[in-house]
């Protein structure tokens, strides 16, 4: 049942994730945030809130997610983030753990493509402890050569996993493909030989580049004041190097081919991903493609293609698209899964609804209807401390500015119906949709 | 970790909170509010005035394993159909005008519960609730409806279940573990068993099981039961009561017998070794039983400075992971499972060898002081972290109150982990930690699969 959960959790995630970005949208009144410097200069947006003894921070550094491993050292972000609360100071990987838990502080690390991140989770009534543990993570990680190997065997493990699970074999099919010559084109998972390959060096190297003050993001929600806060920052951020050399990842754009790759895997199911280029977040239609990609495909049983792939023909369990903004390119994919003899068809569909929304956009109450859902349901999802600060620091990192929470529903309800037949038509393109599926699907063969 | 299925995957991560929660999902003093209808609908409330936002529940008492004998899959099944359309609302009008209204609606189903929600801004309360009390009543379902939804569900199954060799696994391991108790099937059902499902199986288990008094009502989110009360009365208090509804479910025999079930797949890419104990639930076990349980699993597996993870990931490094858990949260029997994967190069065998070995060792040498007062600690804190979220407290008396317990149940849940004793944990781990009551399972890579 784990792995059950686990599978869909995965992918589920990214998609929110995703979906998400595409939906930070609304005035929430309700949240007052208070931008704030502390004494050694570390900035960071707080949403003060003591109505549960909890503190939520979240972070981030610019440079630093999976696009900037080194040539040879794929799975190096993958593996810092891994290490990070594997020992720090003088508390070795084990000691360290028992501290966090004795203070049940919650702490993690990711990579994503461009950003490396931290989150971090404590009870107010341990911050003192909790906070001491984040900083020694953040300054002095031990990186020690056992840690370094055990971590190493668990991504090993699940790369291998990774290879035999059909979801991840497509999404890694089609950015390859999408991406043949850039950073991009890997998911950052790394091969079993450059994981081996990863020394303590090379994680140290890590730290210096892009482990520093210059490019951080600081979000915080909960029962914090200003001034408490600002001593936990200095204790934790404020030693770290001012600058480093970060890296540089060239705009690029992805392979629209029109391709169609059928990896052959005996299932019974086959996993369909398909795509083609889409639109970056500083992009002025950003907010026109969101509502058309809502009423495409974009979750929730309203789509489009959720009504014509599920609710009319039972193709799918779901369907669904999402535009996906990298800083130095963009996607716009979808996703299906179905079962062999039906891939065609669902297909066919899907290609339909493209052209469809291409050329006639949509009606006045899908825009309606889009909007409303798109204004009123984002403050629900704002439900506690950590989605809170997610939220702050997703407005920070994507530069959407502080009075942007405000601002948000009038950008979506200045949505226009020609906006979105516009904005359909310049992005939807059917003809270079690539797809790849992973299965047997019947009557569908790889077309170059 | 009861198997839940949802009506939409994009809900996992909700869900998931709950899950992961696991085995210690409550603790915090929510202090809801709670009064009963007329007809026999239990009403909870827990105020929670962060934001202008209602999390609305209905859960029926009723799950897969209240199924017919033959029929495995249809509770899961009806609650799909449940969003197809009434006599006054069209089919999939219910969910468009949820979003119509910038509200977010999903439903599971596990094999003891059904539950339907949808989250909303406060001035929408009443609308979800008249759409919801609709649709206990007066739901319409033609073979129009069924039909195509039949295929969707099979879909599902093929995603979850058919495509992923772990969860075939899994299933595998269940139906080796009941003998006799429905549990033994899959909450999406067989898949033979669901492709000869249709409109009439539908409607018998709609009609016996979808009324009022064997459903509650959950509300979190901003208001209060003085509020919600004349709402409730008028909007759900009206409806008539059904039957009365007795859960008798069938016992399994004394075990004697250990099992052992593999599976060998070209699909696998990750070999890994599990072993299912019978326990009791939370709503069976005797005494402080299943809380010793729940401590027992957190020393023994729940972190990464468990018993388990230490000597097996750490001091041995032969596996990659290694965890114990244990969920006791369904109405009749809880399992217990302890699970590992071998880190690359390592046989699968030694893995399992040194899984028993620190089995023997615990029955043996049992649980520290210091180990009883680190994960009692820990557990207590992560009740509050529960209260830090609108959706975790609706889920959790949701679960509760349909698995045979109590709102004091939930509300005391912190002081009963705080009350286990080492003695009790000693003594939970000998009773339960039987190989004659227990499944093995293993999962195993094919080496040269047609495939790789």
């Amino acid at each position: 049942m784990q792995n059950l959960f686990l599978k869909f959790g995965v992918n589920l995630l990214k998609l929110v994730f995703l979906g998400w970005l595409c939906l930070i949208v609304t005035p929430l009144q309700a949240i007052s945030i208070k931008e704030m410097r502390s004494p050694g200069g570390i900035e960071a947006w707080l949403v003060q809130d003591t109505s549960v003894p909890v503190i939520s921070l979240n972070f981030a550094f610019k440079t630093g997610g999976t696009a900037y491993d080194p040539k040879g050292k794929g799975g190096l972000a993958r593996m810092v983030a891994a290490m990070l609360d594997e020992g720090a100071g003088p508390l070795k990987s084990q000691e360290f753990q028992k501290q966090l838990q004795d203070v049940a502080a919650r702490l993690r690390f990711s990579a994503s493509t461009d950003k490396f991140r931290g989150s971090f989770r404590t009870l107010r009534a341990n911050k003192d402890e909790a906070f001491q543990l984040l900083g020694l993570a953040m300054k002095q990680p031990r990186f020690d050569q056992k840690a370094v190997a055990r971590i190493r065997g668990q991504i090993i493990s699940r790369l291998q996993q990774k290879t035999k699970d059909p979801d991840s074999i497509a999404m890694a099919a089609w950015y390859r493909e999408a991406f043949p010559n850039h950073p991009y084109g890997n998911l950052g998972d790394g091969t079993v030989a450059s994981i081996k390959n990863l020394k303590k060096k090379d994680l140290n190297e890590f730290m210096r580049r892009h482990v520093v003050r210059n490019t951080l993001s600081v979000a915080v929600a909960g029962d914090i004041s200003p001034v408490e806060l600002g001593q936990k920052l200095d204790q934790v951020f404020a030693t770290l190097p001012l600058d480093g050399p970060g890296g540089q990842i060239m705009e690029t754009s992805a392979m629209a081919a029109g391709r169609t790759l059928v990896i052959d895997r005996a299932i019974p199911q086959s996993v369909v991903i398909f795509g083609h280029s889409g639109i970056k977040r500083d992009h002025p239609d950003w907010y026109s493609a969101s509502v058309m990609s809502r009423i495409l495909g974009g979750g929730g049983f309203s789509s489009r293609l959720m009504e014509e792939i599920r609710e009319k023909r039972g193709l799918a369990y779901g369907v669904y698209t999402y535009l996906n903004p990298y800083d130095h390119a963009a996607t716009y994919m979808g996703s299906v899964a179905t079962a062999n003899a039906r891939v065609a068809e669902s297909l066919k569909v899907i290609r339909h609804e493209w052209r469809k929304m291409a050329d006639k956009g949509v009606t006045a109450e899908e825009l309606a209807a889009a909007k409303t859902y798109i204004n009123g349901s984002f403050p629900l999802r704002l439900d506690s401390t950590h989605r809170i600060a997610s939220l702050l620091l997703a407005v920070q990192v994507n530069n959407l500015g502080k009075d942007y929470l405000t601002k948000r529903a009038g950008l979506i309800n200045a949505v226009t119906l020609s906006d979105i037949k516009r904005v359909a038509r310049e992005i939807l393109r059917p003809g270079a949709l690539s797809v790849v599926i992973v299965g047997q699907p019947k009557g569908i063969k790889s077309v170059p | 970790m009861t198997p839940l299925t949802l009506r939409m995957a994009f809900w996992g991560p909700i869900i998931l909170g709950l899950i992961f929660l696991g085995g210690r999902p409550s603790g915090a003093v929510f202090n809801p509010e709670s009064f009963m209808l007329k007809n026999g609908m239990q009403v909870v409330v827990i105020p929670n005035r962060r934001a202008p936002v209602v999390f609305h529940m209905v859960w029926y008492k009723t799950g897969a394993a209240d199924e017919p004998q033959g029929k495995s899959g249809i509770a899961h099944l009806f609650e799909h159909l449940m969003f197809k359309g009434t006599k006054s609302v069209p089919p999939g009008e219910f969910s468009r005008t949820i979003a119509r209204h910038g509200g977010r609606d999903n439903a599971f189903t596990s094999q003891d519960y059904t539950a339907y929600f949808q989250i909303v801004a406060r001035d929408k309360l009443d609308l979800v609730m008249r759409l919801e009390a609709d649709r206990m009543q007066n739901l319409v379902l033609t073979d129009n409806e069924v039909l195509p939804e039949r295929d969707v569900v099979l879909e599902e199954r093929r995603s979850r279940t058919d495509n992923n060799p772990a969860s075939q696994l899994w299933e595998a391991t269940r139906a080796a573990l009941f003998l006799n108790h429905p549990y033994k099937n899959p909450v999406i059902g067989w898949k033979h068993e669901i492709e000869r499902l249709g409109t009439r199986d539908a409607l018998e288990f709609y009609r016996r099981y979808y009324v009022p008094n064997n459903a509650i009502l959950i509300v979190a989110g901003d208001v209060n039961a003085k509020e919600l009360k004349p709402l409730a009365e008028k909007i759900y208090g009206v409806i008539p009561p059904g039957e009365k509804i007795l859960r008798t479910r069938i016992k399994e025999p004394p075990q004697i017998a250990s099992r052992r079930v593999e599976l060998f797949s070209g699909r696998v890419g990750q070999p890994s070794i599990s072993q299912t104990f019978l326990a009791p639930s939370y709503a069976t076990a005797e005494g402080g039983s299943a809380y010793a349980l729940l401590v027992l699993a957190e020393i023994f597996g729940g972190s990464t400075t468990a018993k388990l993870y230490r000597s097996l990931v750490v001091d041995q490094e032969i596996a990659s992971s290694a965890s114990a858990w244990f969920s006791p949260d369904s109405l009749d029997y809880g399992t217990f499972v302890v699970s590992a994967s071998p880190r690359p190069g390592v046989l699968i065998e030694k893995v399992e060898m040194a899984l028993q070995a620190a089995i023997i060792k615990l029955l043996k040498d049992g649980v520290s002081e210091e180990e009883l007062k680190r994960a009692v600690s820990s557990m207590v804190a992560s009740s509050v972290y529960a209260r830090d979220s609108l959706s975790a407290a609706p889920n959790i008396f949701g679960q509760a109150l349909s698995t045979g317990r109590t709102i004091l149940d939930v509300e005391s849940w912190p002081d009963r982990i705080k009350r286990v004793t080492v003695d009790d944990v000693n003594a939970a781990a000998r009773a339960i930690l039987r190989s004659e009551s227990s499944v093995t399972a293993i999962l195993r890579r094919k080496q040269k699969s047609a495939d790789e």
